[in-house]
């Protein structure tokens, strides 16, 4: 097969729907993974997500949008012949020959209820809602649990220390898949931590932008209510026909 | 000269006014200080247990991080970092001590942190007021336009700094670096032996009464001598000698409010710097109407 060197081809080609319309004596290459524990062949293209459909699984939980926003199908695995324990995004991952592996459903962690209005903007509003951030002993173990390559443990020290920009900007691409809280040995809850630091630094660090405060300003004039009050009084069928009708470009 | 510099999470939060008058003083004698890209907790109080090596990769990382500025180019002091916090000066030195002396510890450490260069334990850990002694503290007093003429000063070092010995930057038993330094800077120094009594340390989350008591004998004792003010160059001491004199009040109705400072501050005082940089709104018993007194401030 032609090596593929651009990482979007390489995801299209991953989530190829292989099972369907493809005879399996066609298929080349096969590797074999442990899913819990049980052995299965499977087609070496496979994401550990389509892996796991093909060996006869259906996923209710551990499976979202397929395409690596959402967070939902975090997995751990370990390599044939490693000790160490990898995690990743099953939809993003291709199976490896060897492979052990699980599914992660959800993460069971705490979810402190807060108002940001009431909060001050300083270090103590982590450490009122989230005290085990002291805990951090610096091992990078979240670091390295991290789907999205985030580092974890910097926007964590970050937060003991009050600096909600880094807190934020650490953390922006975290999609909430709960592995490193999972794996924390200090039982940090990382990803909420960092929700709470965007919260915060969106409220109190960041300047509201002049454009957004103007289209709020015509919002509340009433600029848009005819628009609004047009499209939600028609029925779906009207609705389904606009919708057909509306001007696009071209595919 | 650039030097790498470790500040610790009191001094980006709680104590903000050493930070700022540090760098102000700093700057003025031709140092800039420049802080570790991406540090972590300094490891808050150094571990004693023999085999509880991972509080130790916290200070280790830290040191990992000045390496990784030296061999950037980052810094022209190739060998040391500062610190500011007596707190983060001990636990990073005697972390940094004890992977030297123990390479065991210091591969197991490496080997844990594996997704780091390998710390080779060169680093060595210094405390400000090291070096501003290593400048010269006649340096320091040529700086002073604005001496401390006829401010009675106690100095105070709490314990970090001096111990264990083989950490300690001066005598464990009679200390005299901040006297020296205030002498030179024209103040009246008021050596007096609770300069290194208990402070009560982290007794201040659970027993704020305790506290309250060790510092009003700290206080007092000072007082009796004639001391107007202190001085001290920890966060912890700071705040349970300045923030709980609010319980020493209500305990001793009698007792009179003293400004506790960091002594960078007075130094920044000394040597005439802008005001902003004094940071006293952060100061819980307000120094600037001693200073007004003594004509050091306007």
């Amino acid at each position: 097969m032609e090596e593929k060197t651009n990482i979007m081809e390489r995801i299209a080609e991953a989530n190829r729907p292989v099972t369907t319309g493809v005879d399996e004596k066609d298929i080349k290459d096969w590797v074999t993974i442990y899913i819990m524990g049980k052995g299965y062949r499977v087609p070496a293209d496979l994401t550990i997500l389509t892996a796991i459909e093909y060996a006869g699984y259906r996923l209710l939980r551990s499976v979202g949008c397929r395409q690596g926003h959402c967070g939902a199908c975090a997995t751990i695995y370990r390599r044939a012949g490693e000790y160490k324990l990898q995690a990743d995004l099953a939809c993003q991952t291709r199976v490896e020959d060897g492979m052990y592996l699980v599914q992660i459903p959800f993460s069971p962690a705490e979810k402190a209820i807060y108002d940001i209005t009431k909060e001050p903007y300083d270090a103590s509003v982590f450490i009122k809602y989230y005290p085990e951030v002291a805990r951090c002993v610096s091992c990078n173990t979240c670091t390295k649990s991290c789907p999205q390559d985030l580092e974890v443990m910097d926007y964590v020290q970050s937060a003991i220390r009050g600096d909600f920009e880094a807190v934020a900007d650490d953390s922006f691409d975290c999609i909430q898949c709960g592995m490193c809280a999972i794996r924390c040995p200090a039982e940090i809850v990382q990803y909420h931590v960092a929700q709470l630091g965007r919260r915060m630094y969106g409220r109190y660090g960041l300047t509201m932008p002049k454009h957004l405060k103007k289209r709020v300003e015509e919002i509340e004039k009433g600029k848009f209510k005819e628009a609004m009050d047009t499209i939600t009084s028609k029925s779906r069928e009207e609705l389904e026909k606009m919708y057909a009708e509306r001007q696009r470009e071209p595919d | 000269m650039k030097i790498a510099y470790y500040p610790g999470c009191t001094l980006k939060t709680t104590a903000k006014n050493f930070e700022t008058s540090a760098i102000a003083i700093a700057r003025e004698l031709g140092i800039e200080m420049v802080e570790l890209p991406r540090w972590t907790c300094c490891g808050t109080v150094f571990s004693l247990t023999a085999d509880d090596l991972i509080h130790h990769v916290a200070p280790i990382r830290n040191l990992i991080r000045v390496q990784e500025m030296i061999e950037n180019g980052q810094i022209e002091d190739e060998k040391r970092v500062l610190t500011l916090c007596s707190m983060c000066f001990n636990t990073l030195k005697r972390s940094n001590l004890r992977v030297k002396e123990n390479t065991e510890d210091l591969k197991k450490i490496n080997d844990l942190m594996y997704r780091e260069k390998d710390y080779r334990a060169e680093i060595e850990v210094i405390q400000l007021l090291e070096l501003l002694k290593e400048i010269g503290f006649d340096k320091l007093k040529a700086k002073a336009k604005n001496p401390l003429k006829n401010l009675r000063v106690a100095p105070y070092y709490g314990c970090m700094i001096l111990r264990p010995i083989e950490v300690g930057i001066d005598d464990p038993e009679d200390p005299t670096i901040q006297k020296d330094l205030l002498e030179a800077l024209g103040a009246e120094v008021i050596d007096n032996p609770y300069k290194k009594v208990c402070c009560g340390s982290y007794q201040t989350v659970n027993n704020k009464e305790k506290v309250a008591e060790l510092a009003y004998n700290i206080l007092g004792h000072a007082q009796q001598e004639g001391a107007e003010a202190i001085t001290t160059c920890c966060p912890l001491c700071a705040f349970n000698l300045d923030t709980r004199q609010k319980e020493v009040l209500k305990n001793h109705p009698d007792f009179q409010q003293m400004p506790v400072f960091y002594i960078t501050q007075l130094i920044a005082v000394a040597f005439g710097l802008d005001n902003k940089t004094f940071g006293f709104n952060q100061n819980y018993v307000d120094p600037k109407p001693l200073l007004k007194k003594k004509g050091l401030i306007k």
